[in-house]
């Protein structure tokens, strides 16, 4: 009997493998492993593409086309003085160790962000707040000191998640929030593993089991994982030179989108030549962007006119502001007493698309008569020392990846050395201002008088380039904040 | 003999004294404030004021000095600045896979490069000894960290054979561990096993002239018995000592194949550590290094006594 018994278990067994339902487990590749799992606590963009969306929730989600989206708040009003929003609360809603989410939390959340002992990396997006009322525990009121335009979209932020009391100290290494998954285990250096979270607030929009983000950090072992199926998804690829073959392979869906990292070549306005306009938009028309995003990152990445991501709403192509024209920058040179030469220096970090472009940058200058000289540093240590602190170069180069982060060109004291009082008013003033319209308006304003004034080279903004297993549905384009939101994600088959 | 033992502990634990106050004072001078990493380009200078004072940063050198060796003298090596957990617990995930490929690696390279150094010495200039040769001198040449990314794209990405890169766990069971382990073990051996190799056919070609060798040859014992009687084990004695030496090679070179293999082991946390400036992590990792490479050293030396006939009678 036994024999037979077995052949027959077998072919059950075998016949009932194509009934199985699709696939529920999903690897996502990342090129940096995350210092810690709490973004309310530091500043890698690698903490927030773990953890969220997927472990953490804060009141509103950004949307994977920058837009603002209930979530554990499901509705809000403002004032008409813009002073005051009311959130009324999602119910039902409960932390992964079994805690009732409710206004309470939100309190201590913005709180604990906002006391002068915290260590929130965005603690200005919670400077406007004057107080926070819970008047019951499904409402959560927000007094502000002025208006703050964007206050909506920070909420939407990693900084801004809702942490619970009982275990926001913790975090960093064991991470609870009311996500769509929980934390399952960390193997420090290779892998952060999550499970669905059986009682997530909106269960039914939940597709898959089991989610591992993987580290691996050189090109080639990224792009042989890819190919070996050992990771199903790698949203943004640190292989531009073998993108394209992707793109052609039938197996796998490869798109190139964007981040918000802006690429920019700053230009120390404080020191000679650069204290002069006149030098700097002479610089800024020696440089061939298309050219250089070529050479740079394989042809992928828009060019950029000024510091907006052309991902949010309000952007605007300010690219012919200061169009490549080696005989003006030459012309503008003379006129500003250099047209026998200059010799400066570029201060590169060694990200490959850093020093790519630095030499790219050089070659393009030496046409006009510009001598650059490459000068290696090590990012972020060395650079944030050197060129950050204490704005020792002529020209650096870097990726600021901040969302909405165009407010550093206002700041006293920042790197660029850039000083325009007409500027700071006007961003000040941006941000102050709830009507989305002429909010948009003094932005595009804000962008033009960059791209005018040139207090960087404004170069291209980095791509995302995102490729997954072709079955795999739901995964972002375009990144409007750092994440690698899964919640939506599932298998065709 | 025990004399010996006790006055090679005291002048060890000076030498630790002495390397951790270096590793201090060069992690004071290099550049990078881990609050600025941490917080990036767009904190705020009170929010780097707030977090320097949460990690410590804000105190006098001397009083981070003593903090640090205090707590390593009651077992407590401290928090790591960004993950945010007991570097001790770190450190032992990643043990868990440095040393096992330390090991792999010196008993792949020992058993490859004892017989081979023996049978090249055996019949001087004879085919096997010029095979010997030229496989070390390729072995010295090449360095690991490039043998190990041929050995990806020949068996992982072309054969298919092992995972290209990353570590499974122990927990996924021995098979895949060693799995995953075995190519970076092999190119963390090679090189290591083709100087051995050459360490071993010159010292045991020295003692083959040796007059005790022609003296048991005399008295009529064969040439196996006589080299493995009186010839290796003299032979052992040069050997041992760059062993010793190559044991730290071994953890050191492991940063170097940790990171082309993408294993999670206490190299790869060096680096990362060293690159976020988790100024913790650094020292204390450093310290383990220097604290292994000291001990082996000790080690070494105590196995001389028992190796040497003539110092072994001696005590």
């Amino acid at each position: 009997m036994s024999k037979r018994f077995l052949a027959a278990c077998l072919l059950l067994s075998v016949s009932a493998l194509p009934a199985l339902a699709a696939k529920t487990s999903l690897v996502v590749g990342m090129p940096i492993e995350p210092p810690g799992l709490d973004p309310t606590i530091a500043a890698p963009v690698a903490i927030r593409e773990v953890t969220l969306a997927n472990l953490y929730e804060g009141l509103v989600r950004i949307d994977r086309n920058g837009k603002v989206q209930p979530l554990l708040a499901k509705s809000w009003e403002i004032s008409p003085d813009g002073l005051t929003y009311t959130f009324r609360l999602q119910e039902g809603v409960k932390f992964h160790d079994g805690t009732t989410f409710d206004a309470a939390d939100v309190k201590f959340a913005f709180d604990r962000a906002r006391d002068p002992k915290s260590t929130n990396a965005q603690k200005q997006i919670f400077a406007p707040i004057e107080g926070i009322e819970t008047p019951d525990p499904s409402t959560v009121v927000i007094k502000l000191k002025e208006t703050s335009g964007n206050f909506l979209t920070y909420l939407g932020w990693g900084d801004a998640v809702i942490v619970a009391p009982e275990t926001a100290a913790n975090n960093a290494a064991n991470p609870v929030g009311t996500g769509p998954f929980k934390f399952k285990s960390w193997t420090r250096g290779d892998r952060v593993e999550l499970v669905r979270n059986p009682d997530y607030w909106q269960k039914d929009k939940v597709k898959l089991e089991n989610v591992t983000f993987r580290f691996i950090s050189d090109s080639q072992a990224q792009v042989a994982a890819v190919r070996a199926g050992d990771v199903d998804a790698f949203p943004n690829l640190a292989a531009p030179e073998l993108f394209a073959e992707f793109q052609k392979d039938p197996r796998f869906k490869a798109v190139a989108g964007n981040t918000e990292g802006e690429t920019v070549a700053g230009l120390n306005s404080a020191k000679k030549p650069f204290d002069d306009v006149r030098v700097r938009r002479a610089i800024m028309h020696a440089i061939d962007r298309k050219m250089l995003i070529e050479g740079a990152y394989s042809g992928f990445g828009t060019p950029i006119g000024s510091f907006f991501s052309p991902n949010h709403p309000a952007y605007v192509d300010t690219t012919g502001v200061v169009p490549y024209d080696p005989a003006k920058a030459k012309a503008l040179l003379a006129e500003a007493g250099y047209g026998n030469g200059l010799s400066i220096t570029i201060k590169t970090p060694q990200m490959a698309y850093a020093s790519r472009s630095a030499e790219l940058i050089s070659a393009m200058l030496a046409e006009v008569g510009v001598d650059l000289k490459i000068i290696p540093t090590e990012f972020p240590a060395k650079w944030i020392e050197e060129v950050f602190k204490n704005k020792d170069y002529d020209i650096t180069i870097v990726s600021h990846t901040e969302p909405l982060d165009i407010e550093i060109f206002a700041r006293d004291n920042y790197y660029f050395n850039y000083k325009n009082e007409k500027f700071k008013a006007l961003i000040a003033d941006a941000a102050k201002t709830t009507d989305e319209k002429a909010r948009f308006a003094k932005y595009a304003e804000a962008q033009k008088i960059l791209a005018e004034d040139v207090p960087a080279l404004f170069l291209f903004q980095l791509p995302k380039l995102g490729v997954w297993n072709a079955k795999l549905q739901g995964m972002w384009e375009n990144s409007p904040i750092p994440i690698n939101d899964v919640t939506d994600v599932s298998w065709t088959e | 003999m025990l004399h010996l033992v006790i006055s090679r502990l005291v002048s060890l634990s000076m030498t630790l004294l002495f390397v951790s106050l270096a590793i201090f004072l060069i992690l004071e001078v290099l550049p990078g404030d881990p609050a600025a990493i941490m917080l990036g380009t767009a904190a705020r200078e009170d929010t780097l004021a707030a977090l320097r004072q949460e990690l410590g940063l804000d105190q006098p050198a001397l009083v981070r000095y003593l903090d640090w060796i205090g707590g390593i003298l009651h077992g407590d090596l401290g928090t790591s600045i960004t993950y945010k957990m007991p570097v001790s617990t770190l450190v032992a995930e990643r043990m868990s896979v440095t040393l096992p490929l330390s090991l792999l690696a010196i008993l792949i390279s020992t058993a490859l490069a004892l017989p081979l150094g023996v049978a090249a010495a055996a019949r001087r200039d004879g085919p096997v000894d010029r095979a010997v040769l030229v496989f070390s001198q390729m072995g010295v040449a090449v360095p690991n960290f490039w043998i190990g990314l041929l050995f990806i794209l020949f068996f992982s990405t072309h054969l298919g054979w092992f995972p290209a890169g990353g570590f499974p766990g122990w927990g996924a069971g021995i098979g895949p561990a060693l799995q995953a382990l075995l190519l970076p073990a092999l190119a963390l051996a090679l090189p290591q096993a083709a100087v051995l190799t050459r360490v071993t056919r010159s010292a045991t070609l020295e003692v083959v002239g040796a007059d005790f060798v022609r003296t048991a040859r005399a008295k009529g014992l064969d040439r196996g018995a006589t080299l493995r009687r009186h010839v290796v084990p003299n032979a052992l004695i040069p050997v041992t000592t760059i062993l010793g030496l190559q044991l730290s090679f071994f953890f050191g070179g492991a940063i170097l194949v940790e990171n082309v293999f993408n294993l999670p082991g206490l190299g790869r946390l060096a680096y990362q550590a060293l690159n976020q400036r988790d100024l913790v992590v650094i020292k204390d990792i450093v310290l383990i290094f220097s604290g292994f490479v000291i001990v082996v050293n000790f080690l070494v030396d105590l196995g001389y006594t028992i190796l040497d006939p003539r110092l072994r009678n001696r005590a």
